[in-house]
């Protein structure tokens, strides 16, 4: 392993995330607070509790999933589309690097940034409600490893994009979906039967439900189906990778 | 001396068909400049990324200072620079930062002593701290090549380094490349300027359509292949050439005062010496003779001519 050049790359990536450390922060940190106005105060208002959980707390973890993941995916995906599209790629490739060192650099850099901001928002929600986290520690777990599996996914994304439009193409119409239909805002267990058989197919809901477990110790699904669920997607993510790696699929056709 | 790289049965094929290499033989001895001639889609620049690892060979094998590039990739690619020829660079970031991480990539410990010297070797030092986007296009050129030369590598690929340049930024180019051999690099470079090859190479190879035509050292090529011209100056000028000389390749100039004879060195008899006699039987005055060595420019447009009509 040349731990030094992926030091390099993860530290050159992390150097343009600090370059725009304002914007970086100031946008999620502003989406956050309209999410709060919005469903916290303006229908959380309505809602009033979520078994036991006021509606404004219940929307926490739900709001930082929805960042962290939507977060890791562009991040990720724009780390390695960004080379290809300028054409920097080529530096990579003939550099004495193999594919997993070049994986981990950009996924390691995107999910830390998606971390980084994942903490900020959940720093303002503190701000809007009041929240208590019964298992800080499984939190953690679930948040990194959503991280990292997302802007696995990212970077899959990323290498197979040919043009701005294909990057956009995947976050906009699946996961964004996904992501709202994933329980972030609302219990699986509000849905009508038919719909809560549906959402079991959305891999995002055990992702929400195991983080916001975390929280409040209320799940939709069981704790280890949801590790299972992050587990398997890292582990389809990880596989295609390993794929595009062997082929050079998009990279050295 | 021992060849630094060694191509062997180099092939290229693309999903649809075709086939940008045809099975390519090279060997690049250490500290050479080795210029790599063709017209635009010969093949120049997939020859460069398969050996740096860019795209994959069909087949064939590839070693660079004895090591395989796909079985011992590290070792080989950590001997390699590559210049690419599109101007490939992040326009946001500084100098001095790219060619760090440039270095970087090769998993070197940072050195900025040399990073200096590579940036001072192509004056560039008080640019360091400039963003790409703001430098001129020769300078993002150097830039291109101060990232290859981070690592000091001791083979250098110069993709078509003066490509839509200006002509003193082309002989700012040449200079540079003089300066790398000195220092022991080996240096590859695809043009499809003759004239670059006749005045940095010290062999020349000329490819197209995914062959290598030849690879000679450049003086014995123009040698060999090389047709001269002998131009007579006669003192009164004639209308027609005259009878005694009809057997003569003969061109005459429109004043009617040079006669150019255009012969082939490598044939056993150049015809010189008769036709000087013929001249002076048929009472012409010399007033100067010339010789004129043709240039590799037309031996290329020869050899790519001929290897179409071959086909």
């Amino acid at each position: 392993m040349n731990w030094a050049a992926i030091r390099s790359i993860y530290l050159y990536e992390m150097s343009r995330f600090f370059r725009t450390l304002l914007q970086s922060f100031v946008s999620p940190v502003i989406s956050t607070s309209l999410y709060f106005v919005v469903f916290g105060a303006a229908i959380g208002s309505r809602i009033d509790q979520v078994e036991g959980v006021s509606y404004g707390a219940f929307i926490v973890p739900g709001l930082v999933m929805l960042t962290v993941m939507t977060q890791a995916i562009s991040n990720a995906s724009f780390g390695i589309y960004f080379p290809k599209f300028i054409g920097t790629i080529y530096e990579l490739l003939s550099a004495p690097i193999n594919f997993l060192e070049i994986v981990i650099g950009y996924v390691g850099a995107a999910a830390t940034k998606a971390l980084f901001i994942g903490i900020i928002i959940l720093i303002t929600s503190f701000f809007f409600v009041d929240i208590t986290i019964q298992h800080p520690l499984a939190m953690v777990a679930f948040l990194v490893l959503t991280c990292i599996s997302f802007a696995l996914l990212g970077f899959i994304i990323g290498i197979w994009a040919k043009n701005f439009e294909q990057l956009q193409l995947v976050p906009l119409l699946i996961v964004t979906p996904l992501v709202f239909l994933g329980g972030s805002f609302y219990s699986i267990s509000m849905l009508p039967p038919f719909w809560q058989g549906v959402s079991m197919f959305n891999p995002v809901v055990y992702l929400v439900s195991g983080f916001r477990w975390a929280f409040f110790g209320l799940s939709d699904v069981p704790v280890l189906a949801s590790l299972g669920a992050i587990a398997l997607f890292t582990g389809i993510c990880v596989g295609v990778i390993g794929l595009i790696f062997k082929t050079g699929w998009r990279i050295r056709e | 001396m021992s060849a630094i790289l060694q191509v062997r049965g180099l092939r290229k094929a693309y999903a649809n068909g075709f086939e940008a290499l045809k099975g390519v033989d090279l060997d690049i001895e250490e500290g050479e400049i080795i210029a790599l001639l063709g017209p635009n889609g010969a093949g120049k620049t997939t020859l460069i990324s398969t050996i740096c690892g860019i795209t994959t060979a069909t087949s064939g094998n590839v070693t660079v200072g004895g090591h395989d590039i796909e079985t011992d990739f590290r070792a080989a690619r950590s001997m390699i620079g590559l210049v690419p020829q599109e101007i490939n660079l992040e326009p946001f970031e500084t100098v001095v930062n790219t060619v760090r991480f440039s270095r970087g990539l090769f998993g070197l410990p940072r050195k900025d002593k040399i990073v200096e010297t590579v940036l001072r070797q192509l004056s560039l030092w008080d640019k360091k701290d400039n963003q790409v986007k703001e430098l001129s296009g020769g300078m993002k050129r150097r830039v291109l090549i101060a990232k290859a030369l981070a690592h000091e590598p001791r083979v250098l690929f110069l993709d078509e380094p003066t490509a839509g340049v200006d002509v003193e930024l082309r002989k700012d180019m040449w200079d540079i490349v003089a300066t790398l051999k000195q220092s022991g690099v080996t240096i590859i470079l695809t043009t499809h300027y003759i004239e670059e090859a006749e005045a940095i190479a010290d062999r020349v190879g000329v490819i197209n359509k995914g062959e290598l035509l030849l690879v000679e050292d450049k003086t014995a090529l123009m040698a060999r292949m090389g047709k001269k011209e002998l131009a007579v100056q006669i003192t009164a000028p004639i209308d027609t050439i005259p009878e005694l000389l009809a057997s003569y390749d003969l061109t005459l100039s429109e004043n009617g005062k040079t006669l150019t004879y255009t012969y082939d060195t490598r044939a056993e008899r150049t015809g010189i010496t008769s036709l000087l006699s013929a001249m002076s039987e048929a009472g012409l005055q010399l007033s100067d003779v010339e010789t004129r060595q043709s240039s590799l420019e037309e031996i290329f447009v020869g050899l790519v001519h001929d290897g179409k009509d071959a086909a």
